[in-house]
C-alpha cells in the first residue's frame, strides 16, 4: 500500500510542470519614483504569459493613448489596483503580484518608491526572500537605493539583485554598469551583504528580463533577471530549536485534550521533551493530530494539534518548545522598530505587542535611529513615523523570543496602539537583556556596563546566569562606596 | 482520509497550512466568527481548511449564504447536500426587501440588483448575527483591487472599506483588536491562485458543484456571455435562441449574470491543463467586474465581499 502511494506521488509529479509544486518564492522590487519598477513588473508578467487577455483588453479600454511607443499596454495600469492610485498615478500600497515559468511561482511584493512609503516596503520585505533593487542606469545608486537596501536587510533579506535599468539609454556602456555595479558591492558590504547579482537591463525593451540579451551587450555573460529568481534559495524555519505558538486549546470532548497551532520552528516527534513557556513546566509530546492522520513527525510550517503525555497548563499565547534549545523568556527585550505610523513611537508609553500568538503589555522606551542618509544609529528619545530605531521593551510579564536573525517567526512582533488600535510598528528582537541595563547605555554596542563593587562583580562573573551574558555585559570594579554614588546620581534623575 | 492519499506537494501544503492557521487565530481572536458560504470553488475549499483546522472538534462557528433567489439551482442543491453531510451550521439569507419589490438582474440591472441583493443582503445578515469577523474566499490574484487586501481586512461599524487607510500587515502576525461593532473580513485563500485551488481540489477530492466541469446544457447568447438557459425565469429576447452547448463555468454566481466558457474540460485534470494555457482571466464571465474599471473596488468599499 505505502510502495503505491509513493509511486503514485511521483507519477503525479511528473504531470504538473516543477513551478506548480514547489512553495513559491517571494520577491520584493525596490526603487525610486520612474526608476522603471511598474514597467519591470508589467515586463515579468508580460513575458512569462500572467497577462491575460481580457486584461489586456480592460487595459486598452481604460486608456487608449497610453500604450508605451512598442504598442504594449501602459504596465502601471495593469498594476496599479485602486482607483485612489490611478488618479493620482502613484502607487500608495502593497499589492501581491502572481507569475511563474516551467520552474518555478513567484509571489512579488508590489511597493512604492516615495520616501514616505517605507511602511510599505518593511511590510513586503517582512515575507520576501529576495530584494530586486532597481536604479536608473543614467542616475546610478542614489540615497533612495541605500535606504531600501538597508531596510531590506533589517528586515532579513540577503539575496539581492541589483537591476541596473534603462541601460539602453546609455547606450549599454559597459563601464558605467561596473561603476554603479561596484558601487553597489562596496555599501552592499558594509550591511554584510554579500549575494548581489547586478543585471543590465532594460524593463521596456524587456532585455535581460526574462529574456536573455546579447547582441546589444556583448560584454555581458551574467543571468538575466528570471534566472536568477528561478535559481535564489528561500528561507526555512527548520534548522533551528523547535517552537510552537500555542494558537488554540482542543477540547472537543473529556478524552481529548489538543494544542493547536502552527510549528514556528525546528521539528517535534512524539516521545521528545517539551517545555511550556513562559511557566517552565516539562512534559513529553504523545502525539501529533492531522485530519488527514496522526503523524510521526512535524516540521517548521506545518499546521498541527500536538497531544501531551500529561495533564499541564496551557492556554492560548503560550510557547511549547524544546526542552535543550528553548527561547529566551525574560521581561525585558532589546529590539529594532520599524515605526509605521503618523503618531510616531512615544517614549515610555504603553502598546500591545503581539508575537505569534501572544499578546501581552510592554512599554516602549526608543533608544537610537537610524540615519538612513549615514547608516549610523544616533540616540533617540521617539521614532516618528517611518523611522527605524533601537528600543527597549519593558514587559509586565514574561515574554518569549528568539533572535530575529535566528526565527523569523519567534523574533518578529508588531506594536499596537491601545487608543487606536492601529498596528503602529513592525519589531525584531535582537536580545534579552536584564532589567538593570538601564544603568548604561551603549545600546548601539549591544553591550551593557556595570558597577558593581567588588566582591558582587566576582560572585556575578562566577555565576551561570553570567555566561550566557558575557558577550552583552561589561563589569567594572569599584568600591561599595563608588556603586552607591553612582546609584544615587540615576536615582536624581 | 484513506491512508493511500500521497501526501500533498510543498506548495499546497504551505497554502494548507497557511489557510489553517488563519482559520485558528481567528476562531481564537474573535468573540463571534462567521464564515461566508457562496456554494463556489473556493469555498468549498475554504469549508474543507476550516474542517481539517478544527479536527477533531467540529467548526466552532456558523456559515451564512447570500442566497440572492437567482442561484444556479444546481448550488442550492449542492449546499443543501453539504450541509447534510458535514452536518454544517447553515444560514440561508436572502434580503427580504429585495423579495417584497421583486428585485430581479432583469428588471433592475445587475449594478442595482447586485447592491441590493447582495451588498445589502450580506450586511443585514452579519448584522443580524452580530459577527465580529466573516471568513471569505477572495483571493489576491483574482482582480487588481483584491491584489492590495490584507489577510485581515478591517471594516467599519457600516461594513465599509477604506482602501487607503489599511493597516500594514507584517509577517504573519495578525493585528485582531477592534471595537464594538467594528469587524474584520479574514481571507485564508489569500495567496492561493486559481491552479492552486484546482490542484488541491483534485488532491484532497473536495466535492464541487458540477456546473463546474464541461457536459451539454442549454444556453442562449446575450451580451456577448453565454447564459444558462434551465431557469424558467429566463425570457428568451426576441432574436435569442437556445440551443445546446458543451460549456462549463469558471466561477459561479447568480446564472443571469455568470458567462460560461465552452469548454471540453470534464474531469479536474482537463481543467487544469485548460487553466495552465488559459488566455483569459477567471473574472472575465462575471457580468458585475464589466461595468466599468474599478468597479469591484467601489462595490467592496461598500461593503461587497
Ligand atoms: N528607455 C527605457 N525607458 C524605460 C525603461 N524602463 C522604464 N522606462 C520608462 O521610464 C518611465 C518610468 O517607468 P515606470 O515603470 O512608470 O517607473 P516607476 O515609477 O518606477 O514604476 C516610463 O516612461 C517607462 O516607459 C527602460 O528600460 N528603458
Amino acid at each position: 500500500m505505502t510502495a503505491n502511494a509513493e509511486i503514485a506521488v511521483e507519477a503525479g509529479a511528473g504531470i504538473a510542470p516543477v513551478s506548480r509544486n514547489a512553495r513559491p518564492l517571494r520577491l520584493i522590487t525596490c526603487g525610486s519614483v520612474d526608476d522603471g519598477k511598474s514597467t519591470l513588473i508589467g515586463r515579468l508578467l508580460w513575458d512569462t504569459k500572467a497577462v491575460k487577455e481580457d486584461q489586456a483588453d480592460a487595459l486598452e479600454r481604460d486608456n487608449r493613448n497610453n500604450q508605451n511607443e512598442l504598442g504594449l499596454p501602459d504596465f502601471a495600469l495593469l498594476l496599479d489596483g485602486l482607483q485612489a492610485e490611478r488618479e493620482q498615478g502613484i502607487t500608495i500600497d502593497v499589492a501581491y503580484r502572481y507569475f511563474s515559468t516551467d520552474r518555478r511561482s513567484f509571489i512579488v511584493a508590489d511597493t512604492p518608491g516615495h520616501e514616505q512609503y517605507t511602511r510599505n516596503m518593511a511590510t513586503g520585505a517582512s515575507t520576501a526572500d529576495l530584494a530586486v533593487l532597481l536604479v536608473d542606469a543614467r542616475a546610478g545608486i542614489l540615497e533612495q537605493t541605500r535606504r531600501h537596501a538597508t531596510i531590506a536587510t533589517l528586515m532579513g533579506i540577503r539575496q539581492f539583485v541589483l537591476a541596473v535599468n534603462k541601460i539602453d539609454l546609455i547606450d549599454y556602456d559597459e563601464a558605467t554598469f561596473d561603476h554603479i555595479t561596484a558601487e553597489f558591492r562596496q555599501f552592499a558590504l558594509s550591511l554584510g551583504v554579500t549575494d548581489v547579482t547586478a543585471i543590465p537591463m532594460s524593463a521596456l525593451l524587456g532585455e535581460n528580463v526574462v529574456h536573455p540579451e546579447t547582441s546589444s551587450m556583448p560584454w555581458y555573460s551574467g543571468p538575466a533577471l528570471i534566472e536568477v529568481l528561478e535559481l535564489a534559495t528561500q528561507r526555512t524555519a527548520q534548522t533551528v530549536g523547535f517552537r510552537f505558538p500555542v494558537q488554540r486549546v482542543s477540547r472537543p470532548n473529556e478524552s481529548f485534550r489538543g494544542y493547536q497551532g502552527t510549528v514556528a520552528g525546528g521539528s517535534v516527534k512524539p516521545g521528545d521533551s517539551v517545555v511550556i513557556l513562559p511557566a517552565g513546566t516539562v512534559a513529553n509530546v504523545k502525539q501529533i493530530v492531522t485530519f488527514d492522520l496522526v503523524r510521526n513527525a512535524a516540521v517548521a510550517g506545518d499546521a498541527i494539534t500536538l497531544v501531551l503525555d500529561r495533564h499541564v497548563d496551557v492556554a492560548r499565547g503560550d510557547m511549547i518548545a524544546s526542552i535543550d534549545a528553548a527561547p529566551a523568556v525574560g521581561r525585558a527585550f532589546e529590539a529594532k522598530l520599524v515605526a509605521l505610523s503618523a503618531e510616531g513611537i512615544t517614549a515610555g508609553k504603553r502598546y500591545w505587542l503581539k508575537s505569534s500568538s501572544r499578546r501581552q503589555r510592554v512599554r516602549v522606551q526608543p533608544k537610537t535611529k537610524l540615519d538612513l542618509t549615514t547608516g549610523q544609529w544616533e540616540g533617540s528619545e521617539n521614532l516618528p513615523l517611518n523611522a527605524i530605531g533601537t528600543v527597549h521593551l519593558d514587559f509586565d510579564e514574561a515574554a518569549m523570543f528568539d533572535p530575529y536573525e535566528t526565527n523569523r517567526n519567534t523574533g518578529a512582533f508588531i506594536l499596537i496602539d491601545p487608543d487606536t488600535n492601529n498596528t503602529v510598528a513592525g519589531g525584531m528582537t535582537v536580545a534579552r537583556t536584564t532589567s538593570i541595563d538601564g544603568i548604561d547605555g551603549g545600546a548601539e554596542r549591544n553591550h551593557v556596563l556595570l558597577s558593581l563593587p567588588e566582591d558582587l562583580a566576582d560572585r556575578l562573573m562566577a555565576s551561570e546566569a553570567y555566561a550566557s551574558l558575557r558577550d552583552h555585559i561589561e563589569i567594572r570594579r569599584t568600591s561599595g562606596a563608588q556603586a552607591a554614588a553612582i546609584l544615587h546620581e540615576l536615582e536624581g534623575d | 482520509m484513506s491512508e493511500t492519499k500521497p501526501p500533498l506537494d510543498p506548495n499546497l501544503k504551505a497554502l494548507e497550512s497557511e489557510a489553517i492557521h488563519i482559520f485558528r487565530e481567528v476562531a481564537a481572536e474573535f468573540e463571534r466568527p462567521v464564515m461566508l458560504y457562496s456554494v463556489g470553488k473556493d469555498s468549498s475549499v475554504l469549508l474543507h481548511l476550516a474542517r481539517k483546522a478544527f479536527y477533531p472538534g467540529k467548526i466552532p462557528f456558523p456559515l451564512v449564504h447570500v442566497d440572492t433567489g437567482w442561484k444556479f439551482a444546481e448550488m442550492i442543491a449542492f449546499r443543501d447536500r453539504m450541509v447534510a453531510e458535514f452536518d454544517l451550521d447553515l444560514i440561508a439569507h436572502t434580503n427580504p426587501r429585495g423579495k417584497l419589490e421583486n428585485v430581479s438582474p432583469f428588471s433592475h440591472g445587475s449594478s442595482v440588483y447586485t447592491n441590493i441583493m447582495k451588498t445589502e443582503a450580506l450586511r443585514q445578515a452579519l448584522d443580524a448575527g452580530q459577527y465580529d469577523a466573516a471568513f471569505g474566499g477572495a483571493r489576491r490574484d483574482e482582480e487588481a483591487s483584491r491584489a492590495k487586501e490584507r489577510i485581515y481586512s478591517f471594516r467599519t461599524p457600516d461594513h465599509r472599506w477604506d482602501p487607503r487607510n489599511q493597516r500594514p500587515e507584517l509577517w504573519s502576525v495578525y493585528n485582531g483588536m477592534i471595537r464594538k461593532g467594528e469587524s474584520v473580513r479574514a481571507f485564508p485563500l489569500s495567496n492561493w491562485t486559481e491552479v492552486d485551488i484546482w490542484r488541491y481540489i483534485q488532491a484532497e477530492n473536495i466535492p464541487i458543484v458540477p456546473l463546474y466541469l464541461a457536459a451539454e446544457r442549454p444556453v442562449v447568447e446575450r451580451d456577448g456571455m453565454l447564459i444558462l438557459a434551465e431557469d424558467k425565469r429566463l425570457e428568451l429576447l426576441p432574436g435569442e435562441v437556445k440551443r445546446d452547448e458543451t460549456i462549463r463555468f469558471r466561477t459561479l454566481g447568480c446564472f443571469p449574470l455568470t458567462g460560461a466558457i465552452r469548454s471540453n474540460a470534464t474531469t479536474l485534470d482537463d481543467i487544469i491543463n485548460e487553466l495552465e494555457t488559459a488566455t483569459v482571466s477567471e473574472r472575465q464571465g462575471r457580468a458585475i467586474d464589466r461595468d466599468e474599471a474599478g468597479s469591484m473596488e467601489k462595490k467592496k468599499r461598500e461593503g461587497y465581499f
